[in-house]
């Protein structure tokens, strides 16, 4: 019975992977699939307007999807549909999270009915006036300086103005029926024009169409300046990257004598969105998808690829995958050793190559190496740690780089699930960052460094916790076991090292100065002495099998203060990071080391596996 | 060998040694980061780094509770070569190391070279502007100007840290003495109609007269400068000629005649002169669409030669500085609305080092970690 395990576990884990990426298993109509995936440029980068709405969704409330008051789910393309085209039903959602106390009781909650809870718009906007002014005081105070109500109201000021900038990107605000506004606009267009340069040159002229031709541009002005999303595509001829916003679009009626199209067409699906006429709403997107493929065919591809990806969440199902590794590695040291064990290697190579895939695709879809921000740092210390543990694994055979492998990869993808709330994780890059030579080679090398230091840890805890606690850590599975700390070691050393150089070359190129001391590059730098330590403390016979794995546990304290302490100082040329919650997470994660640490500590004869 | 000699020769070249030297490392740089959250990168680099001894304060003392980078980094230093000499013993099997060893040697004095000789100042120039000089981002010089002569200037530049310990400074191109009275690290200067109960002025010349000056606390913010300001009296050969105010906040330097000849008084950010000059021919500052995110800054820079042969131009931009006549030039930031570029100019003469040295460290780590290699997959084989 178990022999056949390892294949119909895997198969099953494969299976509901390509779920996700089948059409026909999207919870939406095809028509909003295809909304979804138009392009718009915003943030400095072409995306589909389903990574749009994810994104903003995580950063407004935390996760992708909307239950609105009456019960209703609704996918995040279906909510960015009512906010452009129906806001007065958006403004109901509840998805404004607030937790702070004293902000709650700001937007009106008292003792009575103070509860935790996400708001809709409606609810927020009576306190408004409040929330700027709160926020007019707060915002001065530097990042890490402000209190918990300061960063909260701050943080809500740019959920709301997000959220506003969105609600206002295509309809202007408080338009009941736009398209027939703009195809009244075409039709009075030529006699309006000549109206108001009669007006201008002080001839006769009919006062009423100079007036409203007037009033029609001073509310495109208004619609230009209050979005920051570019969703209109430029003539044929012009610069293929100067997109406008629809306000923008708008104004150029009156230069060129007809109304936009693209903006028509948006005004058109939003006619239809609104009517709930399903099939005219589709027809007008495949139109205008149509018309974009012919003159912006790479930005639609890229828009299609980006969304099956989004669709797909490859590093979320990589995460359950590497969860299931571990548990069954778990289990082969208690029973079915052989087909746990391979399982739970299946398991993990499918959840690799899963997040290869992922990280092939962002590294296409930005034309840059894997590495380029806080979120895009967790997915490959996660990869680079787990294609070491296969190796291990493939010469041990003995189900600890699989449960490695487990225990890295699911933890650093759900650090990479919570870094992702900070925004679009396939952002610019800013100018100094701009190389994607030393992006490549400096940021790629370190992170590998990184990685292996952390799984010099992992197996070491892996080691204290069998040995204390089980009575599974025979004399070949510890040796082995500090083998492999030993040899994961040496590897951390060479590759933290050429990596923390290469940084100082990158900034001996860019700063001028080969060593700054700056937080980040001292990161780097303890980690490299740290492991240095670790191998000249073993050469010099100062430890022992149980002295080595308490240092590589203490490496995971170094390692995680490079990658997260350093950016929470909110100072250096590094510090593009930083984060409230992740503080109280590092805390406990250093805690939770040093209580290894003194674990291991414990006398011999407490140990189950060594008892006699 | 005396018996105390020997232990002291042992403990130098353990490994034992080695190790709480690398734990000494690790806190020291760990600390330094800390406290750079206070004192800023520049303050910490001298109190942790380019230092024997960190000194805490403990009420009014300050008291040693560490040794510095000059001290572990020696120590590590003779340990390295001391291990390397007495445990000295040729054989394949540890090429890596000695090869690593020697890069890391080269590394640390390296680093303690440009620790001690690297020097950096600042380029602002507008667009169109032709400068020969840089100046520098933290130090300020008294200059005392000698304008007679319309067409050349003849400067006597006095550091700001005579200024500041009040040494009075008496120069043979000067046909007077420079007696500093008070100076100040940090001050802020208003007109003293706008600071209704400031005390009296020290000043008795110049606009100094009509200045308050205030003292400020010494800033180690980054984005925060000091800017200092001191009186300071000149007495001629009959005495005192007056006091004046000097601060880099005055912009234009204050004139006055003595002796027949036309001076001109100002404190400014210290430059360093150099025999070519540079031209900014265009500044650019790229953003993404739709963006304030900047995508590229770069400088259009026009080299005009000591020597008077044809000029030059040149394209610096993030990653790809200019190094020329034994400097280096780097887009550092940028001013005046995209038309004027600020370049950070740095003198390094060991910026070879670290390249080398980390070669060899890569080289040897790599060669270290294959022999391992080999001899694993060996025994495994057998």
């Amino acid at each position: 019975m178990t022999r056949r395990m390892p294949l119909y576990v895997v198969a099953v884990a494969a299976i509901c992977f390509l779920m996700g990426v089948a059409p026909g298993w999207v919870q939406q109509p095809p028509s909003v699939t295809a909304f979804g995936r138009l392009p718009v440029l915003s943030e400095g980068r072409f995306k589909p307007l389903d990574s749009l709405a994810r994104s903003t969704l995580l950063v407004i409330q935390g996760h992708q999807d909307v239950t609105t008051p009456d019960k209703r789910d609704l996918t995040s393309d279906e909510w960015l549909l009512d906010v452009f085209f129906a806001p007065d039903k958006a403004d109901t959602y509840p998805i404004f999270y607030i937790d702070n106390p004293d902000l709650l009781s700001l937007v009106g909650k008292n003792e009575v009915n103070l509860t935790i809870e996400r708001l809709s718009f409606n609810e927020i906007a009576p306190h408004i006036q409040d929330i700027v002014a709160q926020e007019k005081l707060a915002e001065p105070v530097e990042a890490q300086n402000r209190s918990r109500f300061q960063s909260s109201v701050v943080q809500l000021y740019g959920n709301l103005t997000h959220y506003l900038r969105l609600r206002r990107a295509i309809l202007p605000e408080g338009s009941k029926d736009f398209l027939g506004e703009l195809l009244r606009l075409q039709e009075n267009l030529v006699d309006g024009v000549a109206a108001v340069r009669a007006k201008e040159d002080g001839k006769p002229h009919d006062e009423a169409k100079a007036a409203a031709m007037l009033e029609e541009g001073q509310k495109f002005v208004t619609m230009s300046e209050s979005t920051d999303l570019l969703a209109i595509p430029p003539d044929e001829g012009d610069d293929p990257n100067a997109w406008h916003n629809t306000g923008h679009a708008l104004l150029e009626t009156f230069s060129k004598g007809e109304v936009n199209p693209a903006v028509l067409a948006y005004a058109g699906m939003g006619y239809a969105w609104q009517g709930g006429d399903t099939e005219r709403f589709q027809h007008i997107v495949g139109l205008y998808q149509a018309s974009l493929e012919k003159h912006f065919p790479k930005q639609v591809e890229k828009a299609r690829i980006e969304t099956i990806f989004n669709a797909a969440q490859p590093f979320y199902a990589g995460m359950w995958m590497y969860l299931g590794a571990f548990l069954f590695s778990a289990l082969s040291w208690i029973k079915w050793p052989e087909a746990s064990r391979r399982t739970a290697f299946g398991l993990v190579a499918l959840g690799w190559t899963i997040a290869t895939l992922g990280i092939a695709t962002r590294m296409w879809l930005e034309g840059r190496p894997p590495v380029t921000n806080l979120y895009s740092s967790a997915i490959f210390i996660g990869w680079g740690s787990v294609a070491l543990c296969l190796i291990l694994e493939a010469v041990y055979k003995n189900a600890i780089g699989t449960a490695a492998a487990g225990m890295i990869g699911f933890a650093t993808l759900i650090i990479a699930q919570h870094l992702a709330l900070a925004g679009d994780t396939l952002e610019m890059m800013r100018a100094v960052l701009d190389s994607n030579f030393w992006l490549g080679t400096h940021v790629v090398v370190v992170t590998i460094g990184y990685a292996s230091t952390f799984l010099a840890g992992v197996l070491a805890v892996i080691y204290i916790l069998r040995g204390i606690f089980t009575k599974t850590l025979d004399k070949a599975t510890a040796d082995a076991l500090a083998r492999m700390v030993y040899g994961i070691v040496c590897f951390a050393t060479l590759f933290s090292f050429v990596g923390t150089t290469l940084g100082g070359i990158w900034a001996d190129q860019s700063w001028g100065r080969f060593w700054g001391w700056d937080p980040k590059e001292n990161g780097a730098l303890i980690i490299v002495v740290w492991n240095a330590l670790i191998l000249h403390a073993r050469w010099a016979g100062l430890v022992k099998q149980r002295g080595l794995m308490c240092l590589a546990v203490f490496g995971n304290i170094v390692t995680s203060w490079s990658w997260f302490g350093t950016n929470m100082l909110g100072i250096g040329l590094h510090s593009y990071g930083f984060t409230d919650a992740a503080f109280w997470w590092l805390s406990s994660f250093v805690l939770s080391q040093i209580a290894l640490i003194a674990l291991a500590n414990l006398p011999l004869d407490k140990w189950r596996s060594f008892r006699a | 060998m005396n018996e105390t000699l020997k232990q002291a020769k042992s403990i130098l070249v353990s490994l034992k040694m080695t190790v709480v030297l690398l734990a000494l490392s690790i806190v020291l740089i760990f600390w330094a980061t800390l406290d750079q959250v206070n004192l800023g990168v520049w303050a910490v680099q001298h109190k942790f780094f380019h230092s024997f001894i960190v000194t805490a304060r403990v009420g009014t003392l300050q008291v040693p509770v560490f040794p510095g980078g000059y001290v572990i980094g020696g120590l590590l230093l003779a340990n390295l070569v001391a291990g390397h000499l007495y445990r000295f013993k040729l054989g394949w099997r540890k090429a890596g190391i000695w090869i690593t060893h020697l890069g890391l040697i080269l590394l640390l004095v390296g680093e303690l070279i440009s620790g001690l000789l690297q020097k950096d100042f600042q380029m602002r120039i507008d667009e169109g502007e032709t400068k020969n000089y840089a100046e520098s981002s933290r130090q300020n010089e008294f200059a005392i100007i000698n304008a007679t002569d319309p067409a050349t200037d003849e400067v006597t530049a006095i550091p700001e840290s005579l200024l500041s310990k009040g040494t009075v400074v008496q120069n043979p191109s000067l046909p007077f003495r420079v007696v500093p009275k008070a100076y100040y690290p940090n001050a802020s200067i208003q007109m003293r109609s706008q600071v209704p109960n400031a005390p009296p002025s020290l000043a008795t010349s110049g606009m100094g007269t009509m200045l308050a000056v205030t003292p400020m606390e010494v800033t180690y913010k980054e984005d925060e400068r000091n800017v200092p300001a001191a009186f300071v009296e000149l007495v001629g050969p009959d005495g005192s000629m007056g006091t004046w105010v000097v601060s880099p906040l005055l912009g234009n330097p204050q004139t006055f005649d003595f002796a027949g000849k036309t001076w001109k008084l100002a404190m400014r950010p210290k430059r360093m002169y150099e025999p070519y000059s540079l031209k900014l021919i265009k500044f650019s500052h790229d953003l993404y669409p739709g963006t304030d995110i900047p995508k590229n800054f770069s400088s259009r820079i026009q080299i005009n030669p000591a020597d008077g042969s044809p000029s030059r131009e040149v394209l610096i931009y993030m990653n790809n500085p200019l190094r020329y006549a034994g400097l280096t030039y780097y887009q550092q930031s940028f001013d005046n609305n995209d038309h004027t570029t600020i370049l950070e100019v740095v003198r390094n003469p060991s910026w070879l080092a670290p390249y080398i040295a980390c070669g060899a460290i890569t080289l040897g780590l790599v060669v270290q970690f294959l022999i391992h290699l080999w001899g694993f997959a060996r025994r495994r084989a057998a």
